[in-house]
């Protein structure tokens, strides 16, 4: 029975790095680039749900819509601000310093507006979840709901770039830039439409990731980033199904080695799993081998 | 590229240029006619919450004093600089002070920084109080002391309180392995307990980049039976172990030191979570004596925040150089050794009175004797346990 | 061709020379504030490591984001021993062994993480340096060793397992790491070292190794069909970057004397610190390094005054700089303007 807890728990936790994933592996894979500012962005949404919802004294929902609109606005901007004239640089570490400089900037904003101490964050799902075994097992509400957006999400993604002229334009210019362009496809803009939904999903993100774990802080995003980026790329980066397992499996992966061999040595245990996934697979779970030509 | 070599050549020898000529400032301040005090603590980064209450806390005592006509009638002059928690950023705030020509120095905030930049104010004769260097190794030297209670202290005294208060019969611990501070309370708490009328039977880590879930500490302790959960660690991760055992339904004692204190502050948590949580701690922010209904008072209005302990420690740190300067009788106009070697034999005769404590009182060593008070945190506030 | 080389070899060890030089006088008539003095050591170890890096990024081409986990293990290795032998060996032999012990330790590390990352490619290889960075981070956390009458005691639990006599020392504290390390490192050896490894990196990019092992970066296919050990080059220059790293963190053990294994010092975020040095002193530039390291490590520093706007300021700079210096249409606008002096370069560097 304990199991199956401990089980729920790394699902709980899965199923926030996955959410967080699916956005990393988005603007991963089709602008190429490790925006390592990713995790700032739910620190920013987090912070927008906060303070509107407390204007609003409670009303998480406007909060969230808020976070979304602005967040998105905020990654369409640094996108063509900071990582569009980037674009083509002679070596692609040039836009992943860029991004390291946003991450930093925005982290510093958020510390001057609101300080250092952390703030509580009232959870935007007010659903106690369910019950089973005479409340021996206990699933929380947020991790259903979690899961819940992540598929509608992860089901949203696919029909959005198997199904749309958009999505298509996506993924012809996450293929190859220069012939997307010849045949028509705005690449600028397309890449700016990815920032926006990967920002949006930021957006989302933050809101169930303060809800699952309410603290706020200006650095509350960039271990979660750096965790999901290592679940983007368990799973394959690039690949959105693969973000979504590779979430799920990290997060069940920290919960049980840290019930079973070690506390203090779950991170390393954690990583040592990464490193012996990708050794066996070196792509990811689902990451597609591509076989290099002359 | 190499154009912009000759960029960062230019760029590189300008810098130099111009903090050449910031060190001659540095130098020209020799005996001045004000006491220069400086603080160092993390400002930016992730523990910038302590090292900010540090400052501000002592940036009050300092404007309470100068107002009402400094040390004996001498102002003081107060600067304070940003470590970032790395202790070798700590000692570049050091050299940055001692070229400001600082006299004492309150800092550093943590217990690592605090040790690294003690062999430079060993070496140059320095006095150093630190306010909240906890790690037995922060006083080594004999022109260090500190305000608050060493970790083995507080490890010490938390065994013995949960076993003469019969709190518990089996103990759980949640610490953070990788911070100094709550490992060595953590580990001089497990060697204490041999013996005593609890049992440990959970003792559960979890490192600063892994401190978002707690439910595998916490489904430990609870799975162990522990009927009171240990916390040696700050209020930013214990607030989330209080939601997180909230949730899962879990409600033993939970018992934490010092680094508790300032749970109650935090904006927006819900205080019902805290109920029944006890806590060794030197300061209370709401209690009703005058001197700490003015600091609190003062605080939330210059910072708009409650002030915590460390910013209390800061606070009593600024004061206790005030007292050991009154004692002593040393004039700004020494030079720094000299106002150290008076301030350290000062320091074993003063009795300080401050927020932290009704009466603080040092050997030679720098430990502070004054008792750690236990508060139980009753209706959102602190509560006397005794 | 040769003697260009030589020639530029020769600039960067003179920069790094006239650059000691002039601090050292400026040291002598004290016209330099503790500050600056303070920041000199630091300075040289981030040089040392970016080179390093440099040398994994810009001429292995292979993105490495855990570098400081190399510098991490010289930093511990080395400390271990200075604070194990403080009392038995002098200074100067210490010290010498100090710097075998970190920069042997972390070479071993270097070729035995070198077996399994250089499989990987591209941002994998990268996410797993980071994965091993953190490894050795969080095991090091997780270290009790002491010495007593009896010997050696270790333990991955916590100090009181290791069942000391009373008259023990623990060197190794977890999370409190080494304390009371000796305080042997100065600018001078840190200059030497420097220049030690500058000479090193500097001549294996300009050997038939070196050459090689760029051949591997620019096509890996060509340079297989060509017959060269894609394999055991690879290795080498990882091996060799690592060495580097150790000794830089040899240096830092020594130069702050408590040494714990933080994220601040040895984590992701401080490799990608030294990465940022390394990309905008020019990727494969071994100078461009060292003087990057050098400013980017001192602006936040000589920012102080500004207070809490210092860090503001300095992500603002490093937005600014990547744009100036690597957009393809801010190169194109500097050549139409400056258009004969960047083509004069351009030929220069080719």
């Amino acid at each position: 029975m304990s199991f199956l807890t401990y089980l729920i728990n790394g699902l709980s936790l899965g199923s926030i790095y996955a959410i967080i994933a699916l956005g990393y592996t988005m603007v991963y894979g089709i602008a190429k680039m490790l925006n390592f500012a990713h995790g700032d962005f739910i620190m920013v949404g987090c912070y927008i749900i906060f303070s509107v919802s407390a204007a609003l004294s409670g009303n998480s929902v406007v909060g969230i819509i808020v976070a979304i609109i602005l967040c998105t606005v905020l990654g369409v901007t640094t996108e063509f601000v900071a990582y569009r004239p980037l674009r083509g640089a002679a070596s692609p570490l040039a836009v992943l310093i860029t991004a390291i400089g946003v991450s930093y900037l925005l982290e510093n904003i958020a510390l001057l507006i609101y300080g250092a101490d952390i703030k509580s964050f009232t959870s935007v799902v007010t659903w106690e979840g369910v019950s089973f075994a005479g409340g021996e097992l206990k699933i929380q509400g947020v991790t259903i709901i979690t899961i819940l957006v992540s598929v509608v999400i992860l089901i949203a993604l696919q029909l959005f770039i198997n199904k749309t002229k958009q999505g298509q334009a996506m993924l012809a210019a996450s293929e190859d830039k220069g012939a997307a362009a010849l045949m028509g496809i705005n690449v600028n803009r397309t890449i700016a439409l990815t920032f926006a939904i990967g920002s949006a999903l930021a957006a989302v993100a933050g809101a169930l990731l303060c809800s699952a774990y309410p603290s706020l802080s200006p650095y509350t995003g960039a271990m979660p980033g750096i965790k999901a980026f290592v679940a983007a790329v368990l799973g394959g980066i690039g690949s959105i199904p693969g973000a979504m397992i590779g979430g799920l499996v990290l997060g069940i992966v920290e919960i049980l080695s840290k019930t079973y061999i070690s506390s203090q040595l779950s991170d390393a245990i954690v990583f040592g799993i990464l490193v012996v996934v990708l050794l066996v697979k070196p792509t990811g779970i689902l990451g597609k081998q591509i076989q290099e030509k002359v | 590229m190499k154009k912009f070599n000759k960029v960062f050549s230019a760029v590189l020898a300008s810098a130099m240029a111009a903090s050449l000529l910031a060190g001659c400032g540095g130098a020209a301040a020799g005996g001045s006619n004000t006491f220069k005090i400086g603080a160092i603590g993390p400002l930016t980064g992730a523990a910038a919450a302590y090292g900010n209450a540090v400052v501000n806390g002592a940036q009050i005592a300092v404007d309470e004093i100068n107002e009402a006509g400094g040390i004996n009638g001498v102002q003081i002059e107060y600067k304070s600089e940003d470590d970032e928690l790395n202790a070798e950023k700590s000692v570049n705030a050091y050299n940055t002070l001692k070229d400001w020509g600082m006299q004492i120095l309150v800092g550093s905030t943590t217990s690592a920084c605090s040790i690294a930049v003690s062999e430079n104010t060993k070496n140059d004769n320095m006095f150093q109080l630190t306010p909240s260097g906890s790690a037995e190794d922060c006083v080594k030297y004999d022109n260090v002391f500190r305000v608050c209670f060493s970790d083995p202290n507080q490890g010490i005294a938390s065994a013995q309180y949960i076993s003469d208060h019969n709190l518990a019969t089996k103990v759980g611990i949640i610490y953070d392995n990788s911070d100094v501070y709550s490992s060595g309370i953590y580990q001089k708490f497990v060697e204490e307990s041999a013996g005593k009328n609890f049992e440990i039977v959970s003792a559960e880590a979890y490192t600063q980049d892994n401190n978002t879930d707690f439910s595998v500490q916490l489904q430990k302790a609870k799975d162990a039976g522990a009927d009171l959960v240990f916390l040696p660690i700050y209020y930013s991760d214990a607030a989330l172990i209080l939601t997180q055992a909230n949730t899962m339904g879990y409600a033993p004692t939970f018992f934490g030191v010092d680094g508790m204190d300032g749970i109650l502050t935090v904006e927006n948590f819900d205080p019902s979570l805290a109920e029944g949580v006890m806590l060794l701690t030197p300061f209370a922010a709401d209690a009703t004596d005058d001197l700490t209904v003015n600091f609190v008072k003062k605080y939330n209005e210059k910072y708009g925040e409650t002030p915590n302990q460390f910013a209390a420690d800061a606070y009593d740190a600024v004061y206790i150089i005030k007292a050991a300067i009154e004692k002593s009788g040393v004039t700004p106009d020494k030079t720094t050794e000299e106002i150290c070697e008076a301030l350290k034999g000062a320091m074993t005769q003063i009795e300080a009175t401050g927020l932290t404590s009704q009466k603080m009182t040092w050997d030679a060593s720098g430990e502070p004797n004054k008792e750690p008070k236990a508060v139980v945190i009753k209706n959102g506030t602190y509560v006397s346990a005794e | 061709m040769k003697n260009k080389i030589t020639k530029n070899n020769l600039i960067t060890y003179g920069i790094v020379l006239a650059f000691y030089i002039i601090v050292e006088i400026l040291m002598m008539t004290g016209a330099l504030s503790s500050h600056m003095k303070g920041l000199l050591v630091p300075m040289t170890y981030y040089a040392i490591i970016a080179v390093a890096l440099n040398l994994c990024v810009g001429i292995l081409g292979e993105l490495s984001i855990g570098h400081c986990g190399f510098m991490c293990i010289g930093a511990f290795t080395s400390a271990f021993f200075s604070r194990a032998t403080e009392n038995s060996i002098p200074t100067v032999p210490r010290f010498i062994i100090a710097f075998i012990i970190g920069i042997a330790f972390a070479a071993l590390f270097g070729f035995l993480i070198g077996i399994p990352v250089l499989r990987l490619k591209g941002d994998y290889l990268a996410i797993v340096t980071l994965a091993f960075g953190e490894i050795i981070k969080n095991v090091i956390n997780s270290f009790y060793i002491g010495i007593d009458g009896k010997g050696l005691h270790f333990s991955m639990k916590d100090s009181m397992s290791l069942g000391m006599e009373a008259d023990g020392d623990i060197i190794v504290n977890g999370a409190m790491g080494i304390t009371g390390t000796p305080h042997n490192a100065n600018f001078t050896i840190g200059v030497v070292v420097l220049l030690i490894s500058l000479f090193v990196v500097q001549n294996l990019v300009n050997s038939r190794d070196g050459r090689a092992i760029m051949a591997i970066r620019d096509n890996y296919i060509a340079a297989e069909a060509t017959g060269i050990n894609i394999t055991g080059y690879k290795m080498m220059a990882f091996t060799i970057s690592a060495a580097i790293a150790g000794a830089a963190g040899v240096l830092f053990s020594h130069n702050i004397t408590t040494l714990t294994a933080s994220s601040q010092y040895f984590g992701y975020n401080a490799s990608i610190m030294i990465l940022v040095y390394v990309v905008l002193g020019g990727i494969g530039n071994i100078r461009g390094s060292v003087i990057a390291a050098c400013v980017l490590y001192l602006l936040p520093e000589l920012l102080r005054g500004l207070n809490t706007y210092r860090m503001l300021i300095y992500s603002i700079v490093l937005i600014v700089m990547m744009i100036v210096n690597w957009s393809p249409k801010i190169i194109e606008w500097r050549k139409r303007t400056f258009g004969r002096v960047s083509f004069r370069r351009a030929k220069e560097v080719a």
